[in-house]
């Protein structure tokens, strides 16, 4: 949903980043207004994920340019867990294991220590049982996921959705999903989407970040951009997303060599 | 009466300096007491140049003059009631190694399960303990164990006649109460055919003073029987405990082993499971979680003496500060012992740049139709883990507090006691927490 008076939420400006000393994202400029949903999409190695990771501060990454302000505030001055608390998620395209955390015992930690640094209630175990339970209920979770340990030995497709269930936790103002769709299958994909449109609201954003125009037709995206090398070389309506589909992303390429070509 | 030769060790010489050892009217235990006290002083005691004790110094013990106890001091319930386990059946305390009969609770116990003080055992039972008592802990070529056996004077008795079949755990807590004092606790579990038991093995320190716990455990367990052992180290952290554990496995016999290791200066965990009948099951696992400048040793051997004989072992150390923590696991196949099923993992999490660990696997295998295997890694946290639980909004601290615990609770969660089980996970929480990297 645009609304171009909507609150700026995310606002990234010239971004470049690197990884073990390799710049691999070469100055992006985004703004994601509260309301609404983008996707960013493009060949793999187009810098995608790196964008996700370094917006959530991981430390392999290093901000070589740019800045980005979350909030009108700058987000690299935050720990990762500062953002956290904040209102920044990544919903991880590969979530990890942690074998000998209970789920459970997991969630309620997060939530909590997110509640808390918001100045919100904290749920006792018997209360988050019930309130984790009735989110599972919209991810078709079965609740024997709680009694695991997170992520072990779980499906791609119920990490996924347990990822989704920690963003419906969390209750973010940006919530960044990588790949969220990559592991589903339709069903599942379709339970997913149906889950994050539920999440939406006028006071959020969605980031998603997918190869793949599929999960677009479950959650309309409002822009659509292109990355490729590291920069975003095309943005659009949802209408490029099935034209990327159908065309795949040559003729964006040379649309862009040769405007740049031209600007030269 | 035995002749005392000179000990040739000064530390052995100070302690069994005009010692007698008790005399009892059961002739056999006077034997092997005057036996163990014969071997204490030809024996000397073990420095770094010994390959079973190249990691573990132990000269700091040598150099302080402990003395067994005299006199029980007045403790009260109140004072245990942090150590009290729900779920067990029975409790022998022993305080500073003395038997605490009006803290213990043996009475009323279902027929077929006998529980109770070493002495009183020996007075009424003799017959029932001569068979065990210092045959499995083999004391010729060990002096702590020797010197337990010549200082034995009371312990825990733990009989489970045949058939009978008891969950509820018996309680042994050992409490430290004062420094300078030197303790030889004794337990012997007798598991008869067919029965099946659980025993916690607790030592707890109540004073910061040093002191030194030197322990032997028997443990035999007869043909289909099944024992269950959890032995608990939280001792001060100032203190010394050596521990010698002797299991015998009967044919068909199963042993489980729960060794949490979390306190002491210095520690040595010697553990010795012989698989004597065939088709014998032991089930080893350990943890010692060490910080500061402990040092926790643990000495496995896994002895499959006849065929058809099982062992799984995982074997997990945590050390962080300048700790450093030593794990030696022996798998002795013997020749004969075909059809032997083996798997071994030592697991090691430093949590520090100074934290050091140890670990060495040892096969020896003289059969040739056996399946043996074993692993040893040593890591540190993973960084995607970190950086995962941080991404949720948990600090750094926190979020290795929490790895850290996890790391660890794959072995307290096997323990068979729910309530010691939440209340490790609350110890091990609170201590991976006040231990943060790098120091």
């Amino acid at each position: 949903m645009i609304n171009s008076n909507a609150k700026v939420l995310l606002e990234v400006r010239n971004l470049s980043a690197t990884v073990a000393g390799v710049e691999i994202l070469k100055g992006i400029n985004l703004t994601v207004r509260a309301g609404e949903v983008h996707a960013i999409m493009g060949p793999n190695g187009s810098g995608k994920s790196t964008l996700a990771k370094v917006l959530v501060g991981h430390p392999a990454y290093g901000v070589s340019d740019g800045e980005v302000l979350f909030e009108g505030k700058n987000l690299f001055a935050l720990a990762p867990e500062e953002r956290s608390r904040a209102g920044l998620f990544l919903g991880f395209q590969y979530p990890v294991e942690i074998a000998g955390v209970s789920n459970s015992a997991f969630l309620r930690l997060i939530y909590n220590t997110v509640q808390g640094a918001r100045g919100k209630d904290e749920l006792d175990p018997l209360e988050f049982d019930d309130f984790v339970r009735e989110k599972m209920k919209l991810l078709d979770m079965d609740p024997s996921f709680l009694d695991r340990s997170v992520n072990d030995g779980f499906s791609g497709g119920e990490k996924k959705r347990n990822e989704i269930l920690q963003m419906a936790l969390l209750e973010p103002k940006l919530a960044i999903l990588d790949e969220t769709d990559s592991g589903l299958d339709i069903d599942a994909l379709r339970t997913v989407a149906n889950s994050v449109n539920q999440l939406m609201t006028p006071h959020n954003a969605v980031v998603l970040v997918t190869h793949y125009q599929r999960l677009l037709n479950y959650i309309v995206p409002d822009y659509v951009h292109v990355m490729e090398g590291g920069k975003i070389i095309k943005t659009g309506g949802k209408a490029l997303a099935e034209e990327l589909e159908s065309r795949g992303y040559d003729w964006v390429m040379d649309e862009y060599k040769a405007g740049a070509g031209a600007v030269a | 009466m035995t002749t005392v030769a000179t000990a040739r060790h000064p530390y052995i010489e100070a302690l069994l300096k005009g010692y007698e050892p008790p005399h009892s009217a059961l002739a056999w235990l006077n034997a092997r007491r005057g036996a163990a006290l014969e071997r204490a002083n030809a024996l000397t005691v073990p420095t770094t140049r010994d390959e079973e004790w190249r990691f573990t110094d132990i000269s700091p013990l040598t150099k302080l003059p402990f003395q067994p106890a005299t006199g029980v001091p007045q403790l009260s319930l109140a004072d245990l009631s942090p150590y009290v386990i729900g779920e067990a059946a029975a409790r022998l305390v022993f305080v500073d190694g003395l038997f605490a009969s009006e803290l213990s609770e043996n009475e009323g116990l279902p027929a077929g399960m006998q529980v109770s003080n070493l002495a009183e055992g020996l007075k009424h039972h003799g017959a029932l303990v001569e068979p065990h008592l210092a045959c499995h802990a083999r004391f010729d070529d060990n002096v702590f164990a020797a010197l337990n056996t010549c200082y034995l004077r009371d312990g825990a008795l733990i009989r489970i006649a045949k058939d009978q079949v008891h969950a509820a755990p018996v309680h042994l807590l050992f409490v430290s109460t004062r420094p300078e004092i030197a303790a030889y606790p004794r337990c012997l579990v007798i598991a008869e055919t067919g029965s099946e038991c659980t025993v916690i093995e607790d030592y707890v320190g109540l004073t910061d003073g040093v002191y030194f716990n030197n322990t032997v455990t028997e443990i035999a367990v007869a043909a289909n029987a099944r024992v269950r052992h959890v032995k608990l180290q939280r001792e001060s952290l100032g203190s010394f405990h050596i521990a010698n554990c002797a299991v015998s496995l009967a044919k068909d016999a199963a042993y489980a082993s729960h060794t949490v290791t979390l306190g002491a200066r210095v520690s040595r965990h010697n553990l010795n499971v012989v698989q004597q009948g065939e088709g014998a099951d032991a089930r080893i696992d350990g943890l010692a979680l060490i910080s500061g400048r402990q040092l926790a040793d643990t000495h496995t051997l896994l002895d499959h003496a006849r065929p058809n004989g099982k062992s799984v072992q995982l074997h997990k150390c945590i050390a962080g500060g300048a700790a450093h923590a030593v794990f030696n696991g022996k798998v002795l196949v013997r020749e004969g012992a075909q059809l032997t099923d083996s798997a071994q993992q030592s697991r090691n999490l430093l949590l520090s740049s100074k934290a050091h660990v140890d670990t060495k696997p040892q096969l020896e295998i003289f059969a040739d139709d056996v399946k043996c295997s074993h692993g040893a890694t040593v890591g540190q946290l993973d960084a995607e883990q970190v950086f995962y639980l941080m991404s949720r909004g948990l600090s750094e601290n926190r979020a290795r507090s929490l790895l850290t615990y996890a790391f660890g609770a794959e072995i307290i969660d096997r323990i068979p006691v729910p309530s010691l089980v939440a209340r490790l996970e609350q110890i091990v929480l609170e201590q991976t927490q006040t231990s943060p990297t790098g120091c």
